[in-house]
């Protein structure tokens, strides 16, 4: 069984259908990248992953977890999906190394000393090491995200969600974050990413999903969908934005 | 003895509630003038004058509203003037008003941003055609809000008057309990009155602030 | 014409009533801030009964006089057989008071709380418990301190007319002296300095917890 399975999917938000039967596998290892105007469910669809939006029909089963947006089962799908938002969401009072020990401590039961070590770990993983007692004000936007997928990372989630994380940079600070993501990559994390980085999509990803208007429009190995779009809504979008 | 019914009782209490809307009138709009005066000073760009207004405004919020009274009333005495407790409260709440007043509207204009300041001298306004045209106008929306709300804890303050003789809702209340002896119902028809009034002036605060916050 | 002379023999008095100022702060404080910080929890996650109970006596206590508060506790409950002493229904009314200004306060920095940051440690797996105490309620109580120390010392400057109810506070002090050396306006202007100071003490106290409490904006300014 694939990692995530994603089965005839259908949200609505009051009388808006924002997700019209959805059909999607992952595998383990995957790279995976959505993309599509804004407006097109793509980032709806990734809440749904985790259960931090309800879905009203179909199924989410990720690593065999039955998604569902109760306070239950988010806590619990917490230990295998991990996720990192465009705006970093680190928490402002606590630093670096709290940011990151928190979820461990608190759900996992990590003693501090295992806590410390495993934020060591992952901040060294980001590139981070030195910051570990700094707090989130003092570093650069590039940095907090940094910060926020080695905060991800630390509850070992099987699969990434990374709702446009680059979105919200300067535009120096983005190649760095896209390199941890690479590196990532290619250690065999599976990340399932919304984004707007056509290049990253590209050359980093295995598949690439094109979303419109609340539908998997059209998807297929990245190069190929890039090089090949079939459809005409794909040609024009990958036009406009390339 | 004489027996009071809960219609006696009631109407000596809304009647004595008169005076606390006199004596709330006067100290609102006294205090909106010395406070008007208190910001203009605070605006002129006069050292002097600033610390002046800050040191007031400190005073005022750094001591009880009862001893400023006390103050008042007390003070006023040795000085050889013959005050009446109507003309002590109706200063010391004056003094007090306007001192809150004047700390809200600071807040309201320095919540404008730098912007508009440089933006009007780049338009080559001076001092007194921004201030006008430009920073009051959107003071003055913004600060009517709070105002409205603090007119509820001026109100409140006349409470106070009762304690150097002055004969408004709350003295009246306790007089009425001497007379009676039922403090639970003539203590709670006080609240309910005080309530009546403040409550509505609570509500229209909050209203304007809805009003305008989403206009800023 | 001023004489504080007079006032001399009467330290002492004046220094007991301060410190029964000061007692009464400190547990109104305490004690008000924790109601506030229920009540605003309550009124934000509760269901609507509860919302509207708080609300009820958010606004009734706000809306009404604090010596009418002070006056229904200490006259009005013992006819229907709450006694209390002088000195617990100041304390009381006191804690009703700051808990009612607090729990609108409170609830206004949990509202300026980003359901971003919720969000964020939901999917981390914080149990919605562990989500209020571990990241909403410390930067949204950072948001609304300077209102609630304001708030604190508002209540303190009210308590002199817990004096009413011959609760032997700091103004209950100022007027045993002005009645006994006759030298009234000197005794209030003592006290009325006593008070400011005070106010000004409890501010500077306020913002060393503070910088202790909220300990990342020191690093970042």
């Amino acid at each position: 069984m694939a990692l995530v399975n994603i089965d005839q999917v259908h949200k609505y938000y009051g009388d808006l259908h924002v997700l019209k039967g959805i059909d999607l596998k992952i595998d383990a290892g995957e790279v995976v990248s959505i993309i599509g105007r804004s407006g097109s469910g793509k980032s709806t669809l990734l809440r749904c992953m985790n259960g931090l939006e309800a879905y009203q029909h179909g199924g989410i089963v990720v690593d065999n977890k039955e998604v569902s947006s109760d306070e239950k089962q988010v806590r619990l799908l917490a230990r295998s999906v991990g996720m990192v938002f465009q705006s970093f969401n680190l928490f402002p009072h606590l630093t670096v190394g709290e940011n990151i020990m928190l979820a461990p401590k608190l759900v996992l039961k990590l003693s501090s000393k295992e806590a410390r070590a495993l934020a060591e770990d992952k901040l060294d993983k980001v590139g981070l090491a030195e910051k570990i007692d700094e707090y989130p004000d003092c570093l650069s936007g590039g940095q907090q995200q940094r910060v926020a997928i080695a905060r991800a990372l630390a509850m070992s989630p099987k699969v990434l969600l990374c709702d446009e994380i680059t979105s919200a940079l300067d535009p120096e600070l983005v190649g760095e974050v896209l390199r941890v993501l690479e590196q990532l990559a290619s250690e065999g994390m599976t990340l399932v990413l919304v984004t707007h980085e056509m290049n990253f999509a590209r050359d980093v990803g295995d598949r690439v999903v094109f979303m419109h208007m609340g539908k998997v429009w059209e998807s297929g190995p990245a190069k190929e969908v890039f090089e090949n779009p079939t459809t005409p809504e794909l040609k024009s979008f990958i036009n406009a934005v390339l | 003895m004489i027996e009071f019914t809960n219609w006696d009782i009631l109407r000596n209490l809304l009647l004595a509630a008169r005076w606390t809307i006199a004596l709330s009138l006067t100290a609102f709009i006294g205090g909106t003038i010395v406070g008007l005066l208190l910001t203009a000073m605070r605006l002129s760009g006069r050292r002097p004058l600033q610390w002046l207004v800050r040191g007031y405004v400190e005073l005022f919020q750094g001591t009880p509203l009862l001893m400023q009274l006390f103050l008042v009333f007390f003070g006023l005495s040795l000085l050889g003037f013959d005050i009446s407790a109507w003309a002590a409260a109706a200063f010391a709440l004056t003094f007090f008003t306007s001192a809150f007043l004047t700390e809200i509207w600071r807040g309201c204009i320095d919540t404008l941003p730098r912007g508009q300041w440089e933006a009007s001298r780049c338009l080559g306004l001076n001092f007194k055609q921004t201030l006008s045209r430009v920073i009051l106008p959107q003071a003055v929306r913004v600060a009517l809000a709070p105002t409205v709300g603090f007119s509820v804890q001026v109100v409140k303050g006349t409470a106070l008057a009762s304690i150097i003789g002055f004969v408004e809702l709350t003295k009246a209340g306790t007089m009425l309990n001497n007379a009676t002896f039922e403090p639970f119902k003539i203590f709670a028809m006080v609240a309910l009155i005080y309530f009546a009034l403040c409550y509505p002036l609570s509500l229209a605060s909050q209203r304007l602030e809805k009003k305008f916050n989403g206009s800023r | 014409m001023l004489n504080f002379s007079d006032l001399l023999p009467y330290s002492d008095l004046l220094l007991q009533g301060l410190w029964v100022t000061v007692v009464l702060t400190f547990y109104a404080t305490l004690g008000g801030v924790a109601i506030g910080t229920a009540c605003a929890a309550g009124r934000h996650y509760g269901g609507k009964v509860l919302r509207g109970a708080i609300g009820s006596y958010v606004e009734l206590i706000r809306n009404t006089p604090f010596i009418v508060q002070l006056f229904f506790i200490f006259f009005g409950l013992p006819a229907i057989g709450i006694k209390l002493s002088a000195w617990e229904a100041g304390l009381l009314a006191m804690l009703i008071n700051l808990g009612a200004y607090s729990t609108e306060i409170i609830r206004a920095g949990l509202a300026a709380t980003p359901k971003a940051q919720v969000e964020a440690a939901r999917v981390l797996g914080l149990s919605p418990h562990q989500v209020f105490f571990r990241v909403v309620l410390i930067p949204a109580f950072e948001k609304i301190y300077p209102a609630l120390t304001s708030q604190c010392i508002i209540v303190m400057l009210g308590s002199a007319v817990v004096s009413q109810i011959s609760v032997m506070d700091l103004t209950y002090a100022a007027n045993l002296i002005q009645s006994r050396s006759f030298r009234s306006f000197e005794a209030y202007l003592v006290v009325a300095v006593m008070y400011l100071l005070f106010a000004i003490f409890m501010r500077q106290t306020f913002e060393w917890v503070g910088r202790r409490l909220f300990r990342h904006r020191r690093v970042s300014t």
